[in-house]
C-alpha cells in the first residue's frame, strides 16, 4: 500500500513534467497544425541558459525567469523566421523544419556547454516528505512541480476562455481566413501561440532538469512522453494535454514501480499506439461535427 | 461608399475578375450576379483584400485601400460575410458575435443590438456556433460583421442551402440594414431572382467581366439577359 501511494504520488510529479510539454506541444499544433519535434531541443536550450545565469551568481528565481523570457523569444523568433515560411507548404516541410532545428540545436549545445551532462538545481529540498516513520517519494520540490503546472495550466485556460487576446488566439487558430476578415492579425497570433509554448516547455525543461540531469539529449524522453501525453488528452486541448499528462505520469509509474522502470519507455510507446489504434482523438476528444 | 474601377485578379494564367468596376453609394444595395465561375466571390475576395489584384484600384469612403491588408480594411470598416457561412464552429455564439466587435469602431452596436435583431441568436447564445442550422448561422455571420458597425457590407451568397421562406427573410433583413443604417451593400448571389427583389442595382459577370449594370428592375425585365445569363 505505501508503494501504491508512493508510485501514484511520484507518477503526478513526473505527469506535471509530461503536462507541461503536452501544453507546449498542443499550443503549437493549435496555433499552426504543427507537430513541434525541436520542443524538446528548445527547452534544453533555455535550460542551459538558466543554468548558465544560476552558476553566474544569480539566484534559482532569476535563472528560472531568464528562463522563461528566453523561451519566450526563443519561440516568436522560431516561428518568424523558420517556421513562417512554411506554413502554408504541405505539413511534411514543417516537420523537416522542427527535425533539422532539433539536430541544430543539440549539436549547437554539445559546442558550447560539453555533452557532460551536469547537474541542475532544484527550487527546493529534493528529500521526501516524512509521515509517520516513512519517507514519501515525494518531496517539497515535486509540490513545488505540481503547483507551477497548475497555475500554468489554469492561466492558459484563462487567457483562452476570457481574453479577447486568447478568443483571437483561438479564431485564428480555428479559421484563420475568417479570423482575419474579422480584423485579427493573424500572423501575430501564431507568433503568441509559439511564443507561449516555449515557455510552458522551458518552464517543463527547469523543472525536471534537476531529476534527469542538463545535457544536450537528457530532454528526448520527456519529449517522447509530452508527445504521448498531447496525444492522450487529443493533440487539440489544453486540458486533454494536462489530463493526459498525469494520466501518462501515472501509468508509467505504476509500470516502473510494479514491472520494471526498463519497462517504462516501452510503455509510453504501447500507450501511443494503443491510443492511436482505439481513440486517434484522444481520449477527450468530443465528436465534432465538420463543415463539409 | 465603395467604388471598384477597372479591377483585374488573376490565379496564374487564369483571370478570375477582368476589368470590374462597380460603384455601390451610401444606403443601396448593389446585387453582383452570375453563374459559378464567373469571378463573384474572386471579385468580394480582391476588394478585402484576401486576393491582391493585380490592375485597378478599390476606393473605400475617399480612400485608396487597394494595397492594404485585410485586417486594415475591415478596421475601416468594411465587412466581408464569406460564402458558406463563416461562422466560427468551435466557439460560442456569444463568442463569434465578441469577435466580430474587437476593431467596432466608435459608438458601435452593443451585443443587444444584434440580439434584437436576431432574436434566435439570443436563444442560442451559450452553445456553439457548430449547433446551429443554416439560417442561423447565416444570421450569426450576418449579425458578427454588424458588430463591428460596418460602413459597407459584402455578402457572399447569403441564400446557399437556405430554403426559399428563409432566403426572403435574410433579403428582406438585408434590405432594412441598408435602409436604416445606410449600408452600402454589395450582394453577390446566384438566386438572381431574389437578389433583384431588394436590390437597387445589378450587375451581371460572366467570366469575369462585367456584361450588364443596370437598375436591378430593368435589369429583372431584360428576358434576353435573363434567359443567357440568370438563368430564369
Amino acid at each position: 500500500m505505501t508503494k501504491f501511494i508512493d508510485l501514484t504520488l511520484s507518477g503526478i510529479s513526473d505527469g506535471a513534467v509530461y503536462a507541461a510539454v503536452a501544453l507546449a506541444l498542443v499550443l503549437i499544433w493549435r496555433a499552426t497544425r504543427i507537430v513541434n519535434f525541436a520542443q524538446g531541443a528548445m527547452l534544453m536550450i533555455t535550460t542551459f541558459i538558466a543554468s548558465a545565469v544560476i552558476n553566474a551568481g544569480a539566484s534559482y528565481v532569476v535563472g528560472f525567469i531568464v528562463a522563461l523570457a528566453t523561451g519566450l523569444i526563443f519561440g516568436a523568433v522560431v516561428e518568424r523566421v523558420l517556421i513562417r515560411p512554411v506554413e502554408d507548404k504541405p505539413p511534411l516541410n514543417a516537420v523537416i523544419v522542427t527535425l533539422g532545428l532539433y539536430t541544430l540545436l543539440v549539436a549547437v549545445a554539445g559546442m558550447i556547454w560539453g555533452n557532460q551532462p551536469r547537474a541542475f538545481p532544484a527550487a527546493f529540498s529534493l528529500q521526501g516528505y516524512k509521515v509517520g516513520g516513512t519517507t514519501l517519494l515525494f518531496a517539497p520540490n515535486d509540490t513545488f512541480i505540481v503547483v507551477v503546472v497548475v497555475v500554468v495550466a489554469i492561466l492558459l485556460a484563462l487567457l483562452f476562455r476570457r481574453t479577447t487576446l486568447g478568443l483571437q488566439m483561438r479564431a485564428a487558430a480555428f479559421a484563420p481566413e475568417v479570423a482575419r476578415l474579422l480584423g485579427a492579425r493573424v500572423g501575430r497570433m501564431f507568433t503568441l501561440g509559439w511564443a507561449l509554448a516555449a515557455v510552458a516547455g522551458s518552464i517543463a525543461g527547469v523543472l525536471v532538469a534537476p531529476s534527469v540531469f542538463l545535457g544536450p539529449n537528457n530532454f528526448d524522453p520527456i519529449l517522447i512522453s509530452g508527445f504521448v501525453a498531447a496525444v492522450l488528452g487529443g493533440l487539440d486541448s489544453p486540458p486533454g494535454a494536462v489530463i493526459g499528462g498525469i494520466v501518462l505520469g501515472l501509468a508509467l509509474s505504476y509500470v516502473s514501480g510494479y514491472e520494471g522502470s526498463a519497462l517504462a519507455p516501452l510503455a509510453a510507446l504501447v500507450i501511443l499506439v494503443i491510443v492511436l489504434m482505439v481513440r486517434p482523438g484522444g481520449l477527450f476528444s468530443v465528436a465534432r461535427e465538420r463543415r463539409v | 461608399m465603395l467604388a471598384v474601377d477597372g479591377l483585374v485578379t488573376e490565379y496564374g494564367p487564369v483571370r478570375a475578375v477582368d476589368g470590374v468596376s462597380i460603384e455601390v453609394p451610401e444606403g443601396s444595395v448593389t446585387a453582383v450576379l452570375g453563374a459559378n465561375g464567373a469571378g463573384k466571390t474572386s471579385l468580394l475576395r480582391t476588394i478585402s483584400g484576401l486576393i491582391r489584384p493585380t490592375a485597378g484600384t478599390v476606393t473605400f469612403a475617399g480612400e485608396d485601400i487597394t494595397s492594404l491588408p485585410v485586417e486594415e480594411i475591415v478596421r475601416r470598416g468594411l465587412a466581408h460575410v464569406p460564402e458558406g457561412r463563416g461562422v466560427i464552429g468551435e466557439l460560442t455564439v456569444a463568442e463569434n458575435l465578441r469577435l466580430g466587435g474587437l476593431w467596432r469602431r466608435a459608438g458601435a452596436a452593443p451585443v443587444e443590438e444584434i440580439y434584437e435583431l436576431f432574436p434566435r441568436l439570443e436563444e442560442r447564445r451559450g452553445q456553439p456556433a457548430s449547433r446551429l442550422s443554416g439560417g442561423e448561422r447565416q444570421m450569426l455571420s450576418i449579425g458578427r460583421a454588424l458588430m463591428a458597425r460596418p460602413r459597407a457590407l459584402l455578402l457572399d451568397e447569403p441564400s446557399l442551402g437556405l430554403a426559399p421562406r428563409l432566403v426572403a427573410q435574410i433579403m428582406g433583413m438585408v434590405r432594412r440594414l441598408a435602409d436604416s443604417f445606410g449600408l452600402a451593400v454589395l450582394l453577390v448571389e446566384q438566386n438572381a431572382r431574389s437578389a433583384l427583389s431588394i436590390a437597387d442595382r445589378g450587375v451581371v459577370l460572366s467570366l469575369g467581366r462585367v456584361v450588364a449594370d443596370q437598375e436591378s428592375s430593368a435589369l429583372a425585365a431584360d428576358e434576353r439577359l435573363r434567359h443567357a445569363y440568370l438563368g430564369f
